[in-house]
């Protein structure tokens, strides 16, 4: 085994392969992967919600900056008004952080109503109309983060500590940590995805919103209101948005900063391409875009030894900031680069940007 | 043109304007709350007249214990400060306003301005700094070439990846924006940096700094904006490239018919936007008071472009206009923070509800029942398209 390592080139990949299958099982890689992955996937199940009901969503990433700042605004004002709280054993849930993710939840859903009016009722341009929403969102959560210059912290959300005897089973041990070692939120995801995969393919609603995305004018004709049926798709997708949110500042941090969202919602929107329009394609997009930094972290907390770790850690003694802005920009170049190697083979719902005005009054 | 067609150009524009200042002052209202401890009517009045004291340099009001009275002064000295710093805070955003409203025209998005704002800044601060010992007409046109190609390049990227692979720009330029900043970050920190500063930050320029041709800061980089806008109008309105440009931006299907190749202006579209946001970053980089590349450089000129070019109605005249409203606010805001203590950030918000007035141009329409000509350029209608179909 050592000699092939010895190899050059062949041998480091080789020593990379038997450090990814070993941080797979032991250390956090997987958990960390799906944590990550969880306001990609959710960010990717609001365009999903959105662009199959024919409508662009490209406001996504101001719609998660909001419901960060609003649900981390809402639990810090209960944690600091109300008595201390015991956060429970399993996730560490405060009253606090409860109202918090539901405000976050309400801020990402009132958000997608205003991308709702102006791109269904009004029909102004709906690149535009979430142009509109991210630059106000971080416009308007910078000055009130300023004016109020909230210091303290309502805390956050616990991963789940699954049982040993679960995660030390030989080959899915690992699949169980991946599922079950993350916080609440990420793992809702894995029942948000199957759920909406099952409603949007197997139900009368998931019919009458592809129906709504591909051809309104047909599906008008047979008697499904499409405006109404728009509207509430966007305003329901806003919920995933303001979970992304509240990802950010109640589950994976305790803080808010200025453009935390660091254009998460943007991966989002590459997920969804990359999914074809699918609830669990986005999903599989978003752990494939996130893996890339999930592993970056391991690698920078646990290094691999050998002559891969060697060099690693010579790299990181000349470059330090380089060695860290690497690790942070994969996410963003793998994006980029699985966007333009897929998309020209994957076709977006066919009424996507189309404001729909009925026949009658026009 | 007539007055009247005039009256109904600006219309839209000048109510969204109105709209989002009077909404602006609602929110300082409220946030009188926070800085005052108690609601003070006077507050939005109060920030307002420092931000025009800022940017324009007369002052409407007298504050005295608290007591506010109406009293017009101008004091000429103050003024040409604030008039140079208008106008200086506007000539970045003119080549900002330019790399987003230029890209409209052939029915593209380039939200990457962030992006090619850092490399073209970074690429005219490493090739100033190599030349700051040539003489400053060689060095400073040097400097600026090489931001500009710097921009360029960095626009090419998007524009070969939409039109060879499909991949939409409003996706693949904002993963550039990160890309750019994550890469220059590094960069600066490990390799540029130079010892001496207590911050990491790439050597002087030295020459190639832009020289101030007026009041304390009125450098060359004015001129060069006010020069690109008339290049840009014939380049646009009056050249074959131009009418090829716009013509894709109408209909690429018909531009294809006529023979002309979507996919390669495409590409020239987004490397001349990129060149023009380079500019912008280098105007930036470049300024006297700055004159080299900070590792923590923020900047939001590539954003505030979106803004600018949407006000401007992607007209080069237009994008002058707004860049000289955003310069203003951009150059009061500092005034505004320092005697209201309200956060400059509110400059982000009110052009944001510009934006937002502007993208809902039907129901201001629907209000006035006047009739106005329409805000949003024609060729967002091919943006929105492109964007579902993923193939040129």
């Amino acid at each position: 085994m050592d000699a092939l390592f010895e190899i050059p080139v062949i041998g480091f990949i080789l020593q990379l392969i038997a450090y990814l299958i070993e941080a797979l099982a032991t250390t956090g890689l997987a958990p960390q992967t799906l944590a990550l992955a969880t306001p990609i996937a959710l960010g990717a199940m609001c365009g999903v919600m959105n662009e199959r009901s024919g409508i662009v969503n490209i406001g996504i990433e101001g719609m998660m900056l909001t419901s960060a700042f609003v649900g981390f605004m809402a639990a810090l004002v209960v944690h600091e008004s109300g008595p201390p709280a015991t956060p429970s054993a399993v996730f560490g849930i405060t009253p606090a952080l409860l109202v918090g993710v539901a405000a976050a939840i309400v801020a990402g859903m009132a958000v997608s109503l205003l991308h709702a009016w102006m791109s269904i009722s009004v029909r102004a341009d709906q690149i535009i109309s979430g142009t509109v929403i991210n630059i106000i969102a971080l416009g308007l959560t910078s000055y009130v983060n300023r004016l109020v210059s909230a210091g303290g912290s309502a805390g956050n959300l616990k991963p789940f500590d699954p049982p040993d005897a679960l995660v030390d089973l030989p080959l899915v041990g690992w699949l169980f940590k991946m599922f079950l070692a993350v916080g609440p939120i990420s793992m809702s995801v894995i029942v948000i995805v199957i759920v909406l995969q099952i409603l949007l393919f197997r139900s009368r609603w998931g019919l009458r919103t592809r129906a709504v995305g591909e051809h309104p004018r047909a599906a008008d004709t047979v008697g499904i209101n499409v405006i109404a049926l728009r509207y509430r798709n966007v305003v329901l997708g806003g919920i995933f948005a303001g979970l992304a949110g509240a990802w950010l500042t109640l589950e994976y941090n305790a803080t808010f900063q200025n453009g935390m969202s660091a254009n998460r919602g943007f991966i989002a929107l590459a997920a969804v391409i990359f999914g074809r329009w699918t609830p669990i394609g986005a999903f599989g997009g978003a752990l494939l875009f996130m893996f890339s930094e999930a592993l970056g972290i391991a690698i920078r907390s646990n290094p691999p030894e050998g002559a891969l770790g060697d060099a690693l850690s010579g790299i990181q003694t000349s470059f330090p900031s380089l060695y860290n802005n690497v690790f942070g920009a994969l996410p963003y170049l793998l994006t980029l680069i699985i966007l333009a190697g897929v998309v020209g083979r994957s076709i977006a719902p066919a009424a996507v940007g189309k404001p729909y005005v009925k026949e009658s009054t026009t | 043109m007539s007055a009247r067609s005039v009256f109904r150009l600006i219309l839209v524009p000048a109510v969204s304007i109105i709209l989002a200042l009077l909404l602006g002052s609602v929110l300082i209202l409220a946030s009188s709350l926070i800085i005052d401890e108690a609601i003070n009517f006077a507050l939005p009045l109060v920030a307002y007249e420092s931000l025009i004291e800022g940017s324009l340099g007369f002052s409407f009001l007298d504050v005295e214990d608290e007591v506010v009275s109406f009293a017009l002064s101008v004091d000429p000295e103050r003024a040409e400060r604030a008039l140079t710093s208008t106008v200086v805070a506007a000539a970045p955003l003119v080549m900002t306003g330019l790399a987003v409203g230029v890209g409209f025209k052939a029915g593209l998005f380039n939200i990457g301005g962030t992006g090619q704002v850092l490399v073209g800044g970074f690429a005219a601060a490493l090739v100033g700094a190599s030349v700051a010992g040539q003489p400053a007409p060689i060095a400073v046109t040097i400097a600026v070439a090489a931001g500009a190609l710097g921009g360029a390049v960095y626009g090419f990227i998007p524009g070969a990846l939409k039109a060879f692979t499909g991949a939409h720009e409003v996706v693949s330029t904002i993963m550039l924006n990160s890309l750019a900043s994550f890469a220059i970050v590094g960069l600066v920190n490990d390799i540029l940096k130079i010892t001496g500063p207590s911050f990491a930050r790439t050597a002087d320029v030295g020459n190639a700094a832009l020289p101030v041709l007026f009041g304390r800061n009125g450098h060359l980089g004015v001129l060069l904006a006010l020069a690109v806008v008339p290049l840009a109008y014939v380049l646009i309105y009056r050249t074959t490239l131009g009418f090829e440009i716009r013509t894709v931006g109408a209909n690429p299907t018909a531009a294809r018919y006529a023979g002309m190749s979507p996919r390669w202006l495409i590409v020239l579209t987004m490397s001349l936007c990129g060149m023009f946001a380079g500019l912008g970053g280098t105007l930036e980089i470049l300024s006297p008071n700055l004159g080299y590349y900070p590792a923590i450089f923020g900047t939001s000129i590539g954003f505030a472009g979106i803004t600018v070019a949407l006000l401007g109605r992607a007209h080069p005249v237009g994008i002058l206009l707004a860049a000289l409203l955003f310069g203003a606010m951009r150059a009061g805001a500092p005034a505004m923070q320092i005697t209201a203590k309200v956060p400059v950030e509110i400059i982000e918000v009110i052009q944001g509800l510009i934006l937002l007035f502007l993208a809902a141009e039907v129901v201001i329409r629907r209000l006035l029942r006047i009739k106005a000509d329409r805000v949003a350029p024609d060729e967002l209608k091919t943006v929105a398209k492109s964007y579902g179909e993923g193939t040129v």
